[in-house]
């Protein structure tokens, strides 16, 4: 429930000779044990009526994050609609409560307390970065609410809370990893990531990997600061190494450079090969495709899947947000949240959050998405396959 | 360094040298109109980036425009394109000074406030006109691709272009600000604007004018890193951290200062990231100019004014 200690029994007298910080500190304390009392009573206390049930969408709509939020937003709107088309959840209408937590994590908290403790969602469809996730987390424990997450991410985590629609870094690198040793015979690597968690984790993964499992040889590793936009220097190392393959998680506005400046340095997919873990079809349309012609991207969905699922969401999705609107991973992935979300609750027959994380658990949910058949696993992640896309 | 051979070395030293050069020219086109504006009238403009992101969409626009209307000229709608950016982005910045900037010069802190205030309103300005995703623009053949003197060594193409139009904006200015009239007036109004003005010369005219071709400065600079880097809501203030770091580094109100800090960051950082890693070389850089600066709290070169 809370993991603070009661502190209501602390002697008035004691109180009063401490610094007002200290004591504010205090009463913040205090006020969340009653406050955690008060919410696990109104857990059930659900917004859903005999019509309808009230959901919350919760991305950043302004601010750094909102270029890759929006595909996301877009998604988890079609999904909603297309399920309130088909009669909604237990035969209630799907209400969508939208805030924005305008890629500001303390923001995200509080939005996501907002949606928890006024409006009473049944669940939330939101989050992109970690940073965000991790801000929302404590809130979504507290109040027992619901989040489906759908960006691929670090993993070590595991929340009752939370269902994770995206890949983990485990299942995005090894599969990836075992495709470019196999096909292209590739034994020397050299990493490359923007300077902050998730690459971080993410190529700490694939260097034990590589040394342990592939047998290959790490020729470079080196993490660019957020924002960085001058490649130059690095791109000569690189050339001075020869790595067999150059695998990157260049994140944001540097991994537009980043492409420019290696086509713009003769390194293109013709002569060196190249897997990524961060560009999808939504980064592809800033770096410029031509930039990007024979590298390979390794995520679990692409736009150009050739399945009769994925024609028909591609199609209702550029039906709904205009023809050029890119899908990528995350895209397809916020999607699935709602549909996955409806079969839990059918299963558990009933809003209430822990009959539906036991629903999430049974291991029984499955769902026939654009990217194939996916399974919720009882770890609340996704089993999906793993593809490695040329551009 | 075993197993190289003496080529293989010579072509990386070669590479090396040009990024240098390259990343010389990316620092100086971005400081140039901040140096300007900040050396004529102590206004920090926080909005730097924002003229610059400016620039970029008028690059992106005018490549959509002309992919539509007139697909045999697109070799050609760089050029016209740059002109362009440097049109729009001084128009705004005269509009900004007029309406915003002129009623707050005896306050510096109130126009950093202010104009920081700015780019964020002109951020979601972009983000509300064109959407929050990147765009990219089609850029010419003629910029794509590496130029091959030899088979080992690659420069690029889009990097010479950089520093060709580095070099041109910057004897521009170096002309305007000494050869013409303009400029002459310019330099008095820096070096005493009282007197100056007591002498005939309309000194808010010339600070308008000066603010303006600052932004325009800014746009070029805009226009030409659509070529090396992103064009998006945000990409404006990738910079503005390395443009600031370049003027206060120079020196203020000294244009040789800033071509000569740009050229010192620029080969520093370089070379680092080379031998170090990429964060690291920044982290050096940055500690080697807080030592410089704390040595000489005026900068590289000392400008000669009177206050």
């Amino acid at each position: 429930m809370s993991f603070f200690p009661c502190h209501q029994g602390f002697p008035a007298e004691a109180r009063k000779f401490r610094k007002l910080l200290v004591k504010s500190v205090l009463a913040g304390m205090i006020a969340n044990v009653l406050f955690a009392a008060q919410s696990s009573q109104a857990a059930s206390n659900i917004a859903v009526t005999d019509k309808e049930v009230v959901v919350g969408q919760l991305h950043s709509s302004t601010g750094t994050m909102a270029i890759s939020e929006t595909g996301a937003i877009e998604a988890e709107q079609l999904a909603i609609s297309q399920i309130n088309a088909m009669g909604g959840v237990l035969g209630r209408k799907i209400r969508v409560i939208q805030e924005d937590g305008a890629s500001d994590w303390p923001t995200f908290a509080e939005k996501a307390k907002k949606l928890l403790e006024s409006d009473h969602v049944a669940a939330i469809f939101g989050c992109w970065t970690s940073a965000s996730r991790k801000a929302v987390l404590p809130v979504l424990e507290r109040d027992n609410g619901l989040l489906y997450y759908p960006t691929f991410y670090e993993g070590l985590e595991q929340s009752k809370n939370v269902v994770y629609t995206g890949q983990e870094a485990t299942q995005q690198v090894f599969a990836g990893l075992d495709w470019v040793a196999k096909t292209k015979h590739a034994k020397t690597f050299y990493l490359i990531g923007s300077d902050y968690i998730w690459p971080r984790t993410t190529m700490k993964l694939a260097r034990k990997y590589i040394e342990n499992v592939l047998h290959g040889k790490i020729v470079g590793e080196e993490y660019a600061a957020l924002g960085s936009t001058e490649f130059g220097s690095t791109i000569n190392k690189i050339r001075l190494k020869k790595p067999d393959v150059i695998y990157a998680a260049v994140v944001g506005g540097s991994n537009v450079s980043w492409f420019k400046q290696l086509k713009a340095a003769g390194i293109n997919g013709g002569n060196q090969t190249l897997l990524t873990l961060s560009v999808t079809e939504d980064e592809a349309k800033g770096i410029g495709g031509e930039n990007l012609v024979g590298f390979y991207s390794a995520m679990k969905y692409f736009e150009s899947l050739d399945t009769p699922e994925n024609k028909k969401f591609v199609s209702q999705f550029h039906a709904k947000w205009g023809e050029n609107a890119p899908i990528g991973d995350v895209t397809q992935a916020a999607y699935e949240g709602p549909w996955l979300w409806k079969k839990a609750v059918e299963m558990a027959g009933s809003f209430d959050t822990d009959k539906v994380v036991k629903a999430e658990e049974s291991g029984k949910i499955t769902f026939d998405a654009p990217e194939g058949l996916i399974y919720l696993e009882p770890n609340h992640h996704l089993k999906t396959k793993l593809r490695n896309g040329e551009w | 360094m075993d197993g190289y051979s003496l080529s293989d070395l010579f072509s990386i030293l070669v590479m090396q040298g040009f990024s240098g050069l390259s990343l010389f020219s990316v620092l100086l086109l971005m400081a140039l109109g901040l140096a300007i504006i900040f050396g004529q009238m102590g206004v920090i403009n926080m909005a730097h980036g924002e003229f610059m992101t400016i620039g970029a969409y008028t690059i992106y626009m005018t490549s959509r425009f002309t992919e539509r209307h007139f697909p045999s000229f697109m070799p050609y709608y760089f050029i016209v394109a740059i002109l362009a950016s440097f049109l729009i982005a001084f128009f705004v910045g005269y509009l900004l000074e007029f309406l915003l900037i002129r009623h707050l010069y005896k306050r510096p802190l109130d126009t950093l406030l202010a104009t920081w205030g700015l780019s964020l309103i002109l951020q979601q300005v972009f983000r509300s006109f064109f959407g929050a995703r990147e765009v990219s623009a089609t850029l010419p053949d003629w910029l794509m691709g590496a130029w091959k003197p030899t088979p080992d060594i690659d420069i690029p193409l889009n990097g010479l272009f950089v520093m060709a139009m580095s070099m041109l904006v910057t004897a521009m200015v170096g002309l305007f600000l000494f050869k013409s009239k303009w400029g002459l007036k310019v330099r008095a109004t820096t070096q005493n604007r009282v007197m100056a003005s007591a002498v005939g010369i309309n000194t808010k005219m010339v600070d308008r004018v000066t603010f303006a071709i600052g932004c325009g400065i800014a746009g070029v600079a805009g226009a030409c890193f659509t070529t090396i880097a992103s064009t998006g809501p945000t990409s404006g203030s990738l910079y503005i951290v390395d443009t600031f770091l370049v003027v206060v580094f120079g020196g203020t109100a000294s244009l040789f200062g800033t071509i000569a800090s740009a050229f010192t960051i620029a080969q520093a950082q370089s070379i680092l990231t080379f031998f170090l890693t990429n964060a690291m070389g920044k982290v050096v850089t940055l500690l080697t100019i807080i030592a410089i600066l704390m040595m000489r709290p005026e900068g590289l070169l000392r400008s000669k004014v009177r206050r």
